[in-house]
């Protein structure tokens, strides 16, 4: 427990052990309950995603934070035979609307995977690739977003020579803050991380933590992850799911210094998951 | 030293020297086949072969022009045709309807196709397009050798896209990319040197197709770029020079043989560089 403390002090408001003021709801997500197939993957999911604010989702495997990340833009409708019910929204609309834009939706929340994919084209084009979907702009000005859009991926000092080369030619940490990038370059409201930093090595992981932190000042954020320090590190806010039920959501430093669920003074202080 | 060992070890030793003979059997027949091919090819091979039709009875001089042209023609009519929709059919198996019963059945029947002789091919087009047409013709020989050609890039695109990791079509989604736009722009293109492998390969196969072209296009004497008229192609004009008793006419038949060989090897040749530039990535 004595390192775990240490690492939550890292963050500044985390110290004083003050409760965090309220931000307005971004995410609303009200008795939500998700099958795949017969199997009941959600079970009465309750909680908000608060603006600019970063949340995240820890639990054993198979506990469904994956599965309720992938609600909040829809991912789950690319494969048929998963249900939800319930309710989801973001800010006035409805995002479970059967009759939604996904497209227009996912614009608003973008998605960072667990494994890197850059897209098999340029570094450039990566970027410029979102953007186009939705923006008819000129090439000094795709130029501006472009550059924008990787300095916001903290990965333009690396790639400003060489814009032009495969995006598969990077590093896999370079790969993930260029999906980043991407994600951030169509300016969406909120960005989900699913596992971001389990295909990376400890420097980048410090790199794509900080990159979060930095991008929480705009965006609101939810990121599930295997890693409790990383929890501890980069969010707000903290939700405990278990066997598809969430158990304890929380202000992060209430969850890893007094959580009042046993089952997650259990999981954060390692007895099992 | 140890009975079983050395036991073990002649075993070993009898194994591979059965598997290198077999390697070399094989390897043989076909390097005499290649030896006397090039022997027998090379010696007619000049510029006549290019420039002159194919000779009537009896003469000594002529070419395989016709020939060649009306292969062209016919081959790129045939991949032009077939290609497409091999490539359409085979995103709809990998793309649309990963999930869908009817896939399995259409993979299945795709097999059956790529299988199935293609003298059936030939004779399947002569009943649907040479009898209706009342008369053999370039577009018939074209549609067989399309026929023939759809099974096989079907198979090719299929299984190429499903080598795509699909956690590129969730990125791709999730930034909000329409179905259709994931497979062109993403699916397509991270598949890209593996498509035109397919479609090169099926046009090498296609390309010394002799028996879809007998009962459609037939051969021509002469030169003509009449699609509706039958057309000299070099499968057909080898068979009939093959068999003829003209010395001349069975010459051009060889240096036919080699060019044909030449042709498929280099789209192979191709083929393999491609596939090596995608496994490099």
């Amino acid at each position: 427990m004595t390192d775990l403390s240490v690492s939550v002090s890292s963050n500044a408001h985390l110290a004083s052990q003050q409760p965090l003021p309220e931000a307005p709801a971004k995410v609303t997500v009200r008795n939500l309950n998700f099958y795949y197939g017969e199997h009941h993957a959600l079970k009465n999911i309750n909680l908000t995603l608060g603006a600019n604010r970063v949340t995240a989702f820890i639990g054993p495997s198979g506990c469904g934070k994956s599965t309720l990340l992938r609600i909040f833009n829809r991912m789950y409708d690319l494969y048929p035979g998963q249900r939800v019910t319930g309710q989801l929204m973001l800010d006035q609309t409805n995002i479970l609307d059967p009759k939604l834009d996904l497209n227009l939706l996912r614009a608003r929340v973008g998605m960072v995977f667990q494994k890197p994919t850059p897209f098999p084209m340029t570094i450039y084009e990566n970027i410029a690739f979102g953007i186009r979907l939705y923006e008819k702009i000129s090439k000094s000005e795709m130029d501006d977003r472009v550059e924008k859009a990787l300095r916001g991926g903290a990965l333009w000092n690396e790639v400003k020579d060489k814009l032009n080369a495969s995006g598969l030619s990077l590093s896999g940490g370079q790969q993930q803050r260029l999906c980043i990038a991407r994600t951030v370059a169509v300016r969406p409201e909120v960005i989900l991380f699913d596992e971001p930093c389990s295909a990376l090595d400890p420097i980048s992981t410090a790199k794509v933590e900080e990159l979060i932190q930095e991008l929480s000042e705009n965006y609101t954020i939810a990121i599930v992850t295997h890693n409790m320090q990383q929890a501890a590190r980069v969010s707000d806010k903290t939700a405990f799911m278990y066997l598809g039920e969430l158990i304890e959501f929380d202000d992060t430093s209430k969850i890893f210094t007094s959580p009042s669920d046993r089952r997650t003074q259990d999981y954060i202080t390692g007895r099992f998951g | 030293m140890n009975p079983i060992y050395v036991r073990r070890r002649r075993k070993d030793i009898i194994v591979r020297g059965l598997c290198i003979g077999a390697a070399a059997f094989g390897v043989t027949w076909l390097a005499l086949i290649l030896m006397t091919l090039l022997y027998n090819g090379l010696a007619g091979l000049n510029l006549e072969i290019f420039v002159a039709d194919t000779p009537p009875p009896g003469s000594t001089e002529g070419g395989l022009r016709n020939a060649i042209v009306g292969s062209i023609i016919m081959t790129v009519i045939g991949v032009g045709i077939g290609a497409p929709l091999g490539l359409f059919a085979g995103t709809y198996l990998a793309e649309y309807g990963r999930n869908d019963r009817l896939t399995s059945v259409i993979r299945f029947i795709n097999d059956i196709l790529l299988s199935a002789p293609s003298i059936i091919i030939g004779l399947f087009i002569y009943g649907a397009v040479v009898v209706p047409m009342r008369g053999f013709s370039a577009i018939a020989g074209a549609l067989a050798l399309a026929v023939i050609v759809i099974p096989v890039v079907l198979r090719t695109t299929e299984d190429m896209l499903l080598l795509v990791p699909n956690a590129l079509r969730e990125a791709a989604s999730a930034l909000g990319l329409p179905r259709s736009l994931v497979i062109k722009r993403i699916a397509y293109r991270a598949a890209r040197s593996g498509l035109i492998t397919g479609v090169l390969l099926a046009t090498a196969r296609v390309a010394g197709e002799t028996a879809p072209l007998l009962f459609t296009a037939l051969s021509n004497q002469f030169f003509s770029l009449g699609l509706n008229k039958t057309m000299a192609n070099l499968p057909v004009t080898i068979n009939n020079f093959v068999q003829s008793p003209y010395a001349y006419w069975k010459q051009l038949a060889w240096s036919g043989a080699l060019l044909i060989t030449i042709t498929v090897l280099a789209l192979n040749i191709g083929a393999r560089i491609l596939g090596a530039e995608r496994t490099a990535k």
